[in-house]
């Protein structure tokens, strides 16, 4: 297997504006994630991390400027059906829904059985190894209402993976978790990123976190930063310090922060 | 096959039953899961003045109020995704037009024969070849489709963005599945008549969710409930001399409560 090359560009947004009912969300968002890397997200609540996430994933369209996946649209990309691995803020909208986890994560290559033809083995046992590698194998017949949140994360990130995509899409993955299982979390995103030769992006609002794990850090407040790379070798608390007051002073000031922070 | 043109109005009547409430049954289960169960009563009401439209015109009832509670149904959709009304404000603003337009209908057709009663509450006796035929095409029809479309229907119920971005083809499936509730509505008020037809969209998946643990076994409890129910409550209509429409909603009524005193018990073994 060739390593992906690395100056392809996984996600490139060109000029980007977003704005609902006449508030603008996100202003002239450029940005360009090179492939292979391991990107975090960081911004307050209301920024519109959220929203540059469904841009790059195609379910918003932007009113201005064009966003490429691998070249490609992201509303055409999808019917790939294996290129994009999307991890939704909350997946789980009925937990009374009556699927096992093997059943979620089996979802996930839905999109490259396509229409009318079933899941097969191979499926069931590429779900299966998936389920594995989130170290969940043993709650695959477990109904997904019935585990615990952080077993369910686990289960949806598999989901994820089960596409076998070449981008994982993770918003908030570590949201509602304890701050141990969430460092174990973003421990194994890149263990598997590795094993992969996955990009992947991830939403956060813990910036220590994304500190401490990610290559890249975009910060967005309607307008976006990008930090590349991240303070090596600092650790918590600056970092998040300095993002922070990144927040603070240069909100209004359309810029593009390209070295980091302690340059 | 059976000749559907020689059956006895009984027969018909037991027939249709199982048809339509086969069909009930298995859509019931995605009514639940997406829970959709007002939109089923929008549609089913709004029906009404489709079917009185019908009566002013002097057309098949059918058409008309297919006609009416397909706009009804895309109506509430195209608000829910394009306006910011909320789903069910637009839901309640639309079936209580569409019943308001019935009952002006109604009043200018002057029909006083017509069996205004029946429709409201079913008449399954009434049920004569042709409607069974109309029966018989829409359940192959819908079934058909929703075996196509089971594993599509299933993920975009549980999620509906990441549905999309694994490039299911969402908006045309959320459509589909409108047409494909306001068809079996159309059949349904045959059974149970417009104001019942909620329940037996609603209560035979309800009923499911209670004693399944499994999307598959959810289905088919679903389903059997729901014939069951027809069957049986048409049976003991017959019996004790009750409107049928209404000991069917009764049966399945009973049988929710039942099974929802019995579910802490199923579901912690």
């Amino acid at each position: 297997m060739t390593a992906p090359e690395i100056s392809e560009a996984a996600v490139k947004l060109e000029g980007v504006w977003v704005s609902f009912n006449g508030v603008t969300i996100l202003e002239d968002v450029s940005l360009t994630i090179e492939a292979g890397r391991y990107v975090g997200i960081l911004g307050p609540n209301g920024a519109g991390k959220s929203t540059l996430l469904k841009v790059i994933l195609g379910l918003i369209r932007p009113q201005r400027g064009e966003a490429r996946v691998f070249g490609e649209p992201p509303e055409k990309l999808r019917h790939h059906g294996n290129v994009v691995g999307y991890l939704p803020q909350r997946p789980l909208g009925n937990p009374r829904f009556p699927v096992t986890a093997l059943d979620v994560v089996l979802m996930g290559r839905y999109g490259r059985i396509g229409l009318f033809k079933r899941p097969r083995r191979e499926d069931r046992e590429m779900a299966r190894r998936r389920l594995e590698d989130l170290g969940i194998s043993h709650l695959a017949d477990r109904l997904i209402g019935d585990l615990s949140g952080g077993e369910q994360q686990r289960v949806f990130i598999a989901r994820a993976l089960g596409v076998e995509p070449r981008i994982l899409v993770l918003d908030e993955p570590t949201v509602s978790l304890d701050v141990c299982v969430q460092d174990d979390i973003f421990e194994m995103i890149n263990t598997l990123r590795e094993k992969l030769h996955l990009t992947v992006l991830i939403v956060s609002h813990d910036i220590g976190a994304v500190a401490r794990h990610m290559d890249d850090v975009v910060c967005i407040n309607r307008r976006i930063h990008v930090h590349q790379p991240p303070p090596i070798g600092r650790l918590g608390l600056e970092s998040t310090f300095g993002c922070a007051v990144e927040y603070l002073f240069h909100g209004e000031i359309p810029h593009r922060v390209v070295k980091s922070r302690d340059d | 096959m059976i000749d559907l043109f020689t059956l006895g109005f009984l027969q018909r009547a037991l027939v249709a039953g199982i048809l339509v409430s086969l069909l009930c049954g298995v859509l019931s289960t995605f009514v639940v899961l997406r829970r959709m169960a007002f939109i089923g009563v929008g549609i089913s009401h709004s029906a009404f003045g489709g079917v009185a439209l019908g009566f002013l015109l002097g057309v098949d009832p059918l058409w008309t109020g297919i006609g009416f509670a397909l706009m009804v149904a895309l109506l509430i959709e195209y608000a829910q995704t394009r306006t910011t009304v909320e789903e069910d404000t637009a839901i309640g603003i639309f079936f209580a037009a569409s019943m308001a337009l019935g009952l002006v209908f109604l009043h200018l057709s002057r029909a006083y024969n017509v069996d205004v009663f029946g429709f409201l509450f079913g008449n399954i006796l009434a049920i004569g070849a042709q409607q069974l035929w109309q029966i018989l095409v829409v359940t192959v029809g819908v079934l058909a489709v929703i075996l196509a479309f089971f594993k599509e229907l299933v993920f975009l119920s549980f999620d509906e963005e990441m549905a999309w971005v694994s490039g299911v083809p969402v908006k045309a499936l959320r459509y589909l599945f409108l047409v494909i509730m306001a068809l079996v509505v159309i059949v349904t008020i045959y059974l149970v008549g417009i104001i019942l037809v909620s329940a037996l969209l609603v209560i035979p998946g309800a009923i499911a969710q209670n004693l399944a643990r499994q999307l598959k076994t959810m289905v088919w409890v679903s389903t059997g409930v729901a014939v069951g129910s027809a069957v049986g409550g048409l049976m003991l209509s017959y019996a004790i001399d009750f409107p049928s429409g209404a000991t069917i909603v009764l049966v399945l009524a009973v049988l929710y409560l039942l099974t929802s005193g019995l579910r802490p018990w199923l579901h912690h073994r």
